[in-house]
């Protein structure tokens, strides 16, 4: 294990602390503790993603520096695997199931009609944080198809006409959370 | 030890190499030079350009001979039509998406890529299909980030860890959309980036690239009005030659001084006369040090690419860091006062051109410590020597057949001590002959401290000054620094003088030097000891070998400055240091 001696440690750890949890903390100082600290990068990065729901720069710089692994190297690998994801997740992730059997039941004009109402493509998040675009590769109910699938609710034979009225389902949730 | 034997068949010819040879070295022995991209010797193996590919029998795929080793009974075959074709197609598909402007590209001519292509036979190009699209980084002084240029042969990446031990570079993101950039993407001044610029050296093809200053030197010298001062840094004159097809190690002083008069420079001066005048001061602050005055170590500071390593990464030892401002920034300072009262200039009509081996030091002639007032720099402009040696051919300058000129007073006379701070060791060795007089108060007895030229990049000796034994350490390439700075911290030996510098070989093997010629390696140690061997020729060649003798330096003391270590002296030629983000992890 590698000495930590920046000059102003304190401030860098204070930092770090502030941008991950207690238990991530922890965590990583017990993978410090091992000979090959680096190695735990990933089961870190998890951990991390666990408990945010994304890598943000900031957890990915405390994780760098608690870790004692280069910054350019903790954000290659966040990069690099398709399950990390490096921006926040809306509230309710929209799952568009582009399987066989819904693809041919429309689920492509369905997608195209989320996209319209929402303004965002494929992985994005809209601006209010709300929603979560995604394609699914069948939901296992091709009965139902073309399926969509918000938070872990189905909605079944889904027609394009009917994507703001769902829409708006989910939205008024948010607006009487809001409210509350 | 003697490692055991292996037994192995190469195209025919049978062979005995020692166990853990790869292909690729094997063959080598053999006179066979198999084709490569990613490979570097002086750097960790990253296999993964696969233009190296062989037959190895039985394998049933081809395998890349950088990485792997030999096995006893091994059959390799390194040369068949198939090879030769799937050698080419792998050339093919990195063009493929890669850039089609070649003509206009800095690299024409020295890149490997386009070299690569010509002799794998590449001849026209098949696939036009989408190609990786990303913006050009040009936020910086010194490095400019080229992603679309990029092939992804990770040599950067590896410098950056390896050699520097920066780790500012990685890959990001994945297959086609993979790119190499400092962690989140940032800018390379935001970043832990010290802008020694080997990611430059290393590149095969235009992925990093110095920031251009060529642009705002054409515009001053066509401007009738300003008076363009032009100085050149000691390794220059020992790697300047490779650019017109010089034998590397020819040293090209007097060839390059007349090149610089016919670009219409005002005035050609030395960065050495900054060197001598650096080694009078350090060697004066070495010894107030020395007399209790601390803290000691002292460490060098004339290498930018180290004091931004420095401040980003070991800023607690900022103390020990000399507060000489180096060679080319007090040349500057002087052409904009000592020079300019002298001759009766304005100093907003001077324009100051450094010629350096070096990237970082546009960046260090930005720091707001090294502007005269808020809106004039000592230093307008740094050039590397690859842009003085475009801008020379631009011109239509038949460098070789130059007769050779002569630098311009007052700040065109050094000595050869001056000469050698273009190369590892140099500076110390430098101080090393004016502080043994300083201390002796006799002439030296000798001149070389060939102890401490570190060609293999890092050496700790003893060396005698009078009745006392200097502890002195030398380093070059920052991995090699670190352990001279963990050294410091740990506090169990007491050095009293260290050099470091950035680049692998100091100046010489510096981020702004010369692609190699052909065929040669870039940072290969030979060609590095040949630029070396140029500036130890010039220094033994030379009456003046030490600072102090230096007439113009004593002038300068005598008119202008007051002389050494006084509070002019202070205020014009010393600087400071500030830590600074974001830290780096060491």
């Amino acid at each position: 294990m590698s000495t930590i001696s920046t000059d102003n440690w304190s401030q860098i750890e204070a930092e770090a602390n502030a941008a991950l949890t207690e238990p991530i903390v922890q965590y990583i100082h017990e993978c410090r503790q091992s000979s090959e600290p680096a190695s735990h990068l990933i089961s870190v990065l998890h951990k991390v993603q666990a408990h945010f729901g994304f890598l943000g720069a900031k957890q990915l710089d405390a994780v760098a520096q608690l870790l004692q692994v280069p910054a350019a190297k903790v954000a290659g690998v966040a990069s690099f695997y398709h399950y990390f994801r490096l921006q926040p997740r809306g509230k309710f992730i929209i799952n568009i199931c582009l399987g066989t059997a819904c693809y041919v039941k429309g689920a492509d004009r369905v997608a195209q009609k989320v996209m319209d109402e929402l303004g965002i493509t494929w992985g994005e998040t809209t601006k209010d944080g709300v929603f979560t675009l995604e394609a699914a590769r069948c939901l296992g109910t091709c009965g139902l198809a073309p399926v969509i699938m918000i938070g872990d609710v189905v909605h079944p034979t889904v027609t394009p006409d009917q994507v703001p009225v769902i829409l708006e389902q989910y939205l008024e949730r948010v607006r009487k959370q809001a409210g509350s | 030890m003697n490692k055991k034997l292996i037994n192995v068949l190469i195209d025919g010819t049978a062979m005995s190499v020692p166990e853990g040879t790869t292909i690729m070295d094997a063959a080598e022995g053999l006179g066979i030079h198999i084709p490569r991209l990613c490979y570097h010797p002086d750097l960790s193996l990253a296999g993964s350009c696969r233009v190296c590919v062989v037959d190895v029998k039985g394998m049933g795929y081809y395998m890349p001979s950088c990485s792997v080793k030999v096995w006893e009974g091994m059959e390799i075959q390194t040369n068949s039509p198939e090879i030769r074709q799937a050698r080419r197609d792998i050339v093919e598909l990195l063009l493929d998406n890669h850039n089609w402007d070649c003509q206009t590209c800095e690299r024409d001519g020295s890149c490997e890529l386009q070299n690569l292509a010509y002799t794998m036979g590449v001849r026209r190009r098949h696939f036009e299909g989408e190609r990786k699209q990303f913006p050009i980084e040009t936020s910086s002084h010194s490095v400019v980030r080229d992603p679309e240029r990029c092939i992804l042969c990770g040599r950067c990446v590896r410098v950056c860890a390896e050699i520097q031990g920066v780790n500012n570079l990685s890959q990001h993101g994945r297959g086609f959309r993979t790119y190499v950039a400092p962690a989140h993407g940032a800018n390379m001044d935001d970043s832990v980036c010290i802008q020694c610029g080997q990611c430059i050296n290393v590149c095969p093809t235009a992925a990093f690239l110095e920031k251009r200053s060529t642009g705002d030197v054409w515009r001053a010298l066509s401007d009738p009005q300003v008076h363009v001062v032009i100085q050149t840094a000691p390794s220059i004159r020992a790697a300047i030659g490779e650019g017109f097809g010089l034998e590397p190690g020819t040293p090209a002083t007097g060839r390059m001084i007349t090149a610089l008069r016919r670009l219409g420079f005002d005035a050609v001066f030395d960065t050495n006369f900054g060197a001598d005048l650096t080694i009078v001061e350090e060697a004066h602050e070495f010894l107030t040090r020395l007399e209790g005055g601390g803290p000691l170590p002292m460490i060098t500071s004339c290498s930018p690419g180290w004091i931004n390593f420095l401040e980003k990464f070991y800023p607690e030892l900022i103390p020990h860091a000399s507060t000489c401002k180096s060679p080319m920034s007090m040349l500057s300072t002087l052409a904009k006062t000592y020079y300019a009262q002298k001759t009766g200039l304005d100093p907003q009509k001077i324009f100051v051109v450094a010629v350096m081996p070096c990237v970082a030091k546009k960046f260090e002639a930005r720091r707001p410590e090294h502007y005269m007032t808020p809106e004039i720099p000592y230093t307008d402009a740094v050039l590397t020597t690859r842009e003085l040696i475009w801008m020379i051919k631009c011109y239509g300058i038949s460098f070789a057949q130059l007769p050779d000129g002569e630098f311009d007073s007052p700040l065109g006379l050094s000595s050869g001590a001056a000469d050698i701070f273009g190369t590892t060791g140099g500076v110390l060795e430098a101080t090393l002959r004016a502080a043994a007089e300083l201390v002796t108060g006799k002439p030296a007895d000798r001149l070389d401290f060939t102890e401490v030229r570190a060609v293999e990049g890092l050496r700790e000796t003893y060396v005698a000054i009078g009745d006392r034994a200097v502890h002195v350490g030398v380093a070059n390439g920052l991995v090699n620094g670190k352990i001279l700075l963990d050294k410091i911290k740990e506090g169990k030996e007491q050095f009293h003088v260290i050099e470091i510098m950035a680049c692998p070989g100091g100046c010489v093997g510096g981020g702004g030097q010369p692609y190699p010629p052909a065929g040669v390696k870039v940072l290969d140690p030979e060609l590095l000891r040949k630029r070396a061997g140029a500036l130890y020729s010039i220094d033994k060649s030379k009456v003046l070998r030490k600072s102090y003798e230096n007439p113009a330096i004593e002038e300068v003391y005598d008119q202008f400055l007051d002389g050494p270590g006084t509070e002019k002296a202070h205020e014009l030629l010393h600087t400071h240091y500030h830590a600074r983000e974001p830290r780096g992890i060491r």
